[in-house]
C-alpha cells in the first residue's frame, strides 16, 4: 500500500519534472514550474529558506521521500532498476557503506560547487541534461511529424520546431551521466544516490533521525531475506535485523515485499549509531566507480536540421557565433557572476527558449551553464520563459516591461560586413527592427544626405535583445552584434 | 461603382461580344443538356472529348483550342510547381497531362525560356514530339530579359535553342516576352529588341516561314504597348497577349497604378482587329481561392461548378480572344477547365454584370497583387517572397488576419497566421529578413512595392507576436 502510493507520486513528480523539459510551448511550467523550484540543490543555490525548511523537516519526519519521490535523477534509476528486476529477481543483498567514499565525493562536490561545477553531480541538474540533451530531441522529433501529418489535415494543432545541437561537451556529459546512472541502477539499485550524490548523502545525516521508518519486528522475521533481497539501497541487514537508516530512501519495498508483515513504517527510538562495516568488499569497489571509458560515438545523429537549398532560391550561408568579449546572460539574472555563482547547468531555461537563443556555453568557467547568442534567433520582447522557469535564482523572475527597460549588452557596429559596404545596397534592416529604437541610420558621409545610409547605435537605449544582429543580412558575421555586460542596468 | 459605369459597360460588352457568337455557343451548350438525374455531379461527370469551343487565327486560319495549355507551372516529382523548390519536372506526369488534354480538344501550348528555372521548353518539346507536329501549336517567347542577353547574338541564341528544346523546325506563336517591364519599359524595350535588331529579324523569320504568328506579351509601361500598337501596320501582328480577367478588366489600375485595365488592353486589340491572347485568366490563382463570401456568392448560381470556371468563363466570353492560357499543375485543373470550354457557355449581359459586381466586392479585400509568377526569384537576400505574399493573401481570405486582440476568434486567426507563416515560409526566407534593396521591384510584372509589402507584413507579424493589437 505504502509501496503503491510512493510509486504513484514519484510517477507524477516524475512525468511532470521531465514535461518541464519537454514542453516548448510553455503551458505546462505555468502549472508544475514549481517542481523544478523545490529540488535541493536549486533551492539551495536560490537561498529558497523556505523550501529548504521543507525539505529538511520532511526528511526529518519521512526519512529521504525526496530521493524516492521528489529527485527525478532517483525515480529514473528506479525504473532502470525496475527493468532490471525483469531480467533477474532479488538481485540485491546487503553491503556495508562506503562512507568514506560519499565524505571524500561531498568534499570534492563542494570544491567544484565553489568552482561553478557544482550541477555535475548534483541529482536534478543531471537529470536535466539527460532530458535536455537526450529526451527533448525525440520529443521534438515525435512533434514534428505530428506537425507534417497536422499540416496536410489543414490543422494547426501542431507546430514544427528546429532540433539541432546546443553543446557537444554538455551532449556528452548528458550521454555519460545516462551511462553510468543508468548501469549502476541496473547493477546496484540505488548505488548512485548512495555513494556519489552529494544530495543524498547531506540528507542521510538527517534520515538517520527520521521519525518515521521501517521498522523490523524481530518477533515476526523468519530470515527468509525477501527484504534484503529487494532492498534496492542496499541498506538491509537481515543478519543483524539492521537498516542503515542513512541509506534508506523509505521506497518501502521491503514493507511490501516481507510475506510475514514484519516490517512496519513507524516511529522507533534511535537506533545506536551504525557500526559499519570496516572491511571494504571486493563487492563494494565493485559498486563504486565504475569505469566509464564507453564512450558513445554521438557525433552525428543530432546533428542540426538539415540546411534547406533550393533552386529559385538564393543560398542563405549560415551565421557564425562572433568573438564576445562578455558572454550574455538573460535578462533577470543581473550579472554574470551571480549568474555564474547561482546557476546549476540544469539546462531547463535553455531547454523553453523558443527562440533558440540560449544553448550551454563550452567555455571552462561556465561550463554546460547557458549562455545567449543570436545565430538562429533574437531575444524576443515578449519572452520571459527563462527568467520564469530558472529554480536556482540564477534569472529571477522578470516582466515584459522589465525586460523592456533591462540592458544585457550593447550593439556593436561592423562596418566592414555592413551589406551597405560590401553590396552598395540600402538596408537599415537592423534600425527597422530595434525594439528599444537605439538604432538610427545615418548618411555614410557627414553632411550628404543623400549618400548610403548606415547605422549607429546609441548604446543609452539598447539593450542587448540581438534583433539587429539575428536579422543582420551580412553572412556569415553579422554587421552588427551583440557584446555582452558582466553587469546588467536599467535604463 | 455608380450605375451610370455599369449600364455603360454592359453595352459596351454586348457589342465587344457580338450577338451572334453568343447564339452559336449557347445553341452547342444546350444540346448537350440532358434531362433527368445524373450519376455524377457537373464537376465530376465524364468531360466530352469533342465539344472543345474552337477559335480562329484570321491571319493563317489556324483553329485553336480556346484553352491553352500555359506551361510555366509544370507539376514537379514532389507534387508541387515545378518553379517553386530545387525539385525536377516530372514529365512523366507532363506527358500524361498533355495527352489528356490533347485527347480533349488542346492543341496550344505556351512556354519560354525562362519558365520552370529553364527547363520548361525542353520538357514541352518531349511531351508534345510524341504527337504529330500538325497536331498541335507551339508558343514560345524570346525571353532576353536579363542584360547580358540584350545583343543580337545573344538573343538570336536563344530563339534558335528554343527550337532545339522543343525540338521542332518552326514556330506557331512567337512572342516578343514581356514588353513594357523593367523600371523604364521603353528603354528596356529597345535596348531587347529595336537597338539590336532583334526584331527585324523575327520580321525576316515570320517571312521565311519559320515563325508562323509573331506578337508580343505585355505587363507594365502601357507606353511601350501604345507604341507597338501604333505601328501595327507596319509589324502586321498577327496576335498580341494580355492580361484579362474579372478583376483586371476595370480595377487593374485600381490595384496598381501603373498598371492598364484590360478593357482598354482588349479594346484597342478588337479595334485592330488583333487576336488576343489571354495570360493569368486566373490571377495566379487569386480568382481560385477567394474569400468564403464570394465562394457562397458564385456557388449559389451554379453549384455544380468551380469557383475558377466563372473566371475562365470571362475571359473566354470575348470573341476576339483567340485563346485562354492556364498554367495547369495537376490532373484537377486541367480537368475543371476543359469542363468549362467543351464547350464554353458563353456569360450573358446579366452574368457580365454579376461578375463586375463580384470584382468591386473582392476590391474590398486588401489582397496583394501577386500571382506567384516568380520573376524577382531568386532575391539575393534569400527570401521567398511570393511565398509571403500568398500566405498573406492566404489568410486574407480565410479570414485570419485579426485587426484587433479583443476580436472572437483571435488566439485561432493568431495560431493559423503565425504557425502557417512558419510552415509556408522557412523562418530564414520570411519577411523580416527583408532589407529593402529594392532590387526585386523592376521585375515584377503585376508592378507590386516588394519591399513596401514585406515591410508592412512583418510589422504585423511584430504585432501578432508581441500581441499589440
Amino acid at each position: 500500500m505504502l509501496r503503491r502510493v510512493r510509486q504513484i507520486a514519484a510517477f507524477l513528480c516524475f512525468s511532470l519534472i521531465t514535461l518541464l523539459f519537454l514542453d516548448f510551448t510553455g503551458v505546462s511550467h505555468s502549472y508544475f514550474g514549481w517542481l523544478a523550484k523545490i529540488q535541493f540543490f536549486p533551492a539551495f543555490m536560490a537561498l529558497n529558506i523556505g523550501v529548504l525548511v521543507v525539505l529538511v523537516l520532511l526528511t526529518l519526519i519521512f526519512g529521504r521521500v525526496y530521493c524516492s519521490v521528489i529527485c527525478p535523477l532517483g525515480v529514473f534509476q528506479d525504473f532502470v532498476s525496475w527493468l532490471g528486476n525483469k531480467y533477474k529477481k532479488n538481485r540485491f543483498r546487503y553491503s556495508p557503506a562506503l562512507s568514506w567514499l560519499r565524505y571524500i565525493i561531498l568534499v570534492l562536490f563542494v570544491a567544484m560547487a565553489l568552482m561553478g561545477w557544482g550541477g555535475l553531480l548534483e541529482p536534478y541538474s543531471a537529470y536535466g541534461r539527460m532530458a535536455s540533451n537526450l529526451f527533448a530531441p525525440l520529443y521534438r522529433w515525435g512533434n514534428n511529424l505530428l506537425a507534417y501529418m497536422a499540416e496536410r489535415a489543414d490543422s494547426y494543432a501542431f507546430y514544427s520546431v528546429d532540433v539541432w545541437m546546443k553543446g557537444l561537451s554538455t551532449l556528452l556529459v548528458a550521454v555519460v551521466t545516462f551511462v553510468v546512472v543508468a548501469v549502476l541502477a541496473w547493477r546496484g539499485g540505488r548505488t548512485y544516490c548512495n555513494t556519489i550524490c552529494p544530495v543524498g548523502t547531506l540528507l542521510s545525516f538527517l534520515s538517520r533521525f527520521a521519525w518515521l521508518r521501517p521498522v523490523i519486528d524481530t518477533s515476526k522475521c523468519i530470515n527468509c531475506k525477501l527484504c534484503e533481497r529487494n532492498c534496492k539501497a542496499s541498506c538491509i541487514n537481515i543478519k543483524e535485523h539492521k537498516i542503515d537508516y542513512s541509506r534508506c530512501v523509505t521506497c518501502m519495498n521491503c514493507i511490501d515485499k516481507c510475506p510475514k508483515g514484519a516490517i512496519r513504517y513507524a516511529h522507533a527510538a534511535a537506533p545506536a549509531a551504525q557500526t559499519e562495516a570496516a572491511k571494504t568488499s571486493a563487492d563494494g569497489g565493485r559498486r563504486g566507480f565504475l569505469t566509464v571509458a564507453s564512450l558513445f560515438a554521438a557525433g552525428s545523429w543530432l546533428k542540426a536540421q538539415e540546411k534547406k537549398v533550393d533552386g529559385g532560391l538564393a543560398v542563405i550561408e549560415e551565421k557564425k557565433v562572433p568573438v564576445r568579449n562578455t558572454p550574455l546572460v538573460p535578462a533577470g539574472s543581473d550579472s554574470l557572476r551571480s549568474f555564474t555563482a547561482h546557476c546549476t547547468a540544469c539546462q531547463l531555461c535553455v531547454s523553453v527558449c523558443p527562440n533558440d537563443v540560449l544553448r550551454p556555453s563550452s567555455s571552462l568557467s561556465r561550463w554546460m551553464q547557458p549562455e545567449m547568442s543570436y545565430e538562429r534567433g533574437y531575444c524576443r520582447p515578449e519572452c520571459v520563459r527563462c527568467s520564469e522557469v530558472c529554480p536556482a535564482g540564477a534569472i529571477r523572475p522578470i516582466t515584459v516591461a522589465d525586460k523592456s527597460s533591462i540592458q544585457m549588452g550593447h550593439a556593436v557596429f561592423v562596418y566592414e560586413n555592413c551589406v551597405v559596404n560590401t553590396d552598395g545596397v540600402e538596408c537599415g534592416n537592423c534600425a527597422r527592427h530595434c525594439p528599444a529604437g537605439a538604432i538610427q541610420m545615418v548618411p555614410s558621409v557627414a553632411g550628404v544626405p543623400d549618400s548610403p545610409k548606415l547605422p549607429v547605435v546609441n548604446e543609452a537605449r539598447c539593450i542587448g535583445c540581438g534583433a539587429c544582429e539575428n536579422l543582420c543580412p551580412a553572412r556569415p558575421f553579422s554587421a552588427i552584434y551583440v557584446e555582452g555586460h558582466g553587469k546588467h542596468s536599467v535604463i | 461603382m455608380d450605375k451610370k459605369n455599369n449600364d455603360m459597360n454592359r453595352r459596351k460588352f454586348l457589342k465587344l461580344l457580338g450577338a451572334g457568337a453568343a447564339v452559336t455557343s449557347a445553341a452547342i451548350y444546350g444540346c448537350d443538356s440532358k434531362a433527368g438525374k445524373s450519376a455524377a455531379g457537373g464537376g465530376t461527370g465524364e468531360i466530352p472529348t469533342d465539344k472543345m469551343t474552337m477559335r480562329t487565327n484570321p491571319t493563317t486560319g489556324d483553329k485553336v483550342s480556346l484553352l491553352g495549355f500555359g506551361m510555366m507551372r509544370l507539376p514537379s516529382v514532389g507534387g508541387r510547381s515545378a518553379r517553386e523548390g530545387n525539385e525536377e519536372i516530372d514529365q512523366e506526369m507532363v506527358n500524361e497531362m498533355v495527352d489528356y488534354a490533347m485527347a480533349h480538344g488542346v492543341n496550344y501550348f505556351d512556354t519560354s525560356p525562362a519558365y520552370c528555372r529553364g527547363m520548361s521548353e525542353r520538357s514541352t518539346g518531349i511531351a508534345l514530339s510524341r504527337h504529330p507536329r500538325n497536331s498541335y501549336f507551339i508558343a514560345t517567347k524570346l525571353s532576353n530579359f536579363s542584360p547580358d542577353t540584350w545583343s543580337r547574338e545573344a538573343s538570336i541564341a536563344m530563339y534558335r535553342n528554343s527550337m532545339k528544346e522543343l525540338q521542332v523546325d518552326y514556330i506557331d506563336y512567337l512572342l516578343l516576352h514581356g514588353i513594357g517591364m523593367g523600371s523604364d519599359g521603353m528603354k528596356e524595350f529597345n535596348a531587347r529588341y529595336m537597338d539590336n535588331g532583334v526584331l527585324d529579324f523575327l520580321l525576316e523569320e515570320r517571312k521565311a516561314g519559320r515563325i508562323r504568328n509573331l506578337g508580343f506579351s505585355y505587363h507594365g509601361d502601357i507606353r511601350v504597348f501604345d507604341y507597338l500598337l501604333s505601328r501595327h501596320d507596319e509589324y502586321k501582328w498577327d496576335f498580341v497577349q494580355i492580361q484579362l480577367n474579372y478583376l483586371d478588366w476595370r480595377y487593374a489600375k485600381q490595384i496598381n497604378p501603373r498598371n492598364t485595365d484590360a478593357e482598354y488592353l482588349y479594346g484597342e486589340l478588337n479595334k485592330r482587329h488583333i487576336p488576343a491572347v489571354i495570360m493569368e485568366p486566373l490571377l495566379g490563382g487569386r480568382l481560385s481561392n477567394v474569400p468564403d463570401n464570394i465562394v457562397a456568392r458564385l456557388k449559389e448560381r451554379e453549384p455544380e461548378r468551380s469557383v475558377a470556371s466563372w473566371a475562365f468563363r470571362f475571359a473566354g466570353s470575348f470573341p476576339d480572344v483567340l485563346t485562354v492560357l492556364s498554367g495547369m499543375t495537376r490532373m484537377e485543373h486541367l480537368q475543371d477547365n476543359l469542363r468549362t470550354y467543351a464547350p464554353l457557355k458563353p456569360l450573358t449581359e446579366e452574368e457580365f454584370a454579376f461578375l463586375q459586381d463580384t470584382a468591386t466586392l473582392m476590391m474590398q479585400f486588401d489582397t496583394i497583387p501577386c500571382n506567384d509568377c516568380k520573376y524577382c526569384m531568386p532575391c539575393p537576400y534569400g527570401i521567398d517572397i511570393p511565398a509571403v505574399l500568398l500566405h498573406y493573401n492566404k489568410c486574407l481570405n480565410e479570414g485570419n488576419l485579426p485587426q484587433d486582440s479583443r476580436t472572437e476568434s483571435y488566439r485561432e486567426a493568431r495560431r493559423a497566421f503565425l504557425v502557417g507563416y512558419d510552415r509556408s515560409v522557412p523562418r530564414l526566407r520570411q519577411a523580416n529578413h527583408c532589407i529593402g534593396c529594392g532590387q526585386c521591384n523592376p521585375h515584377c510584372p503585376q508592378r507590386i512595392d516588394i519591399p513596401a509589402e514585406l515591410h508592412r507584413i512583418d510589422a504585423y507579424v511584430e504585432r501578432l507576436k508581441q500581441e499589440t493589437l
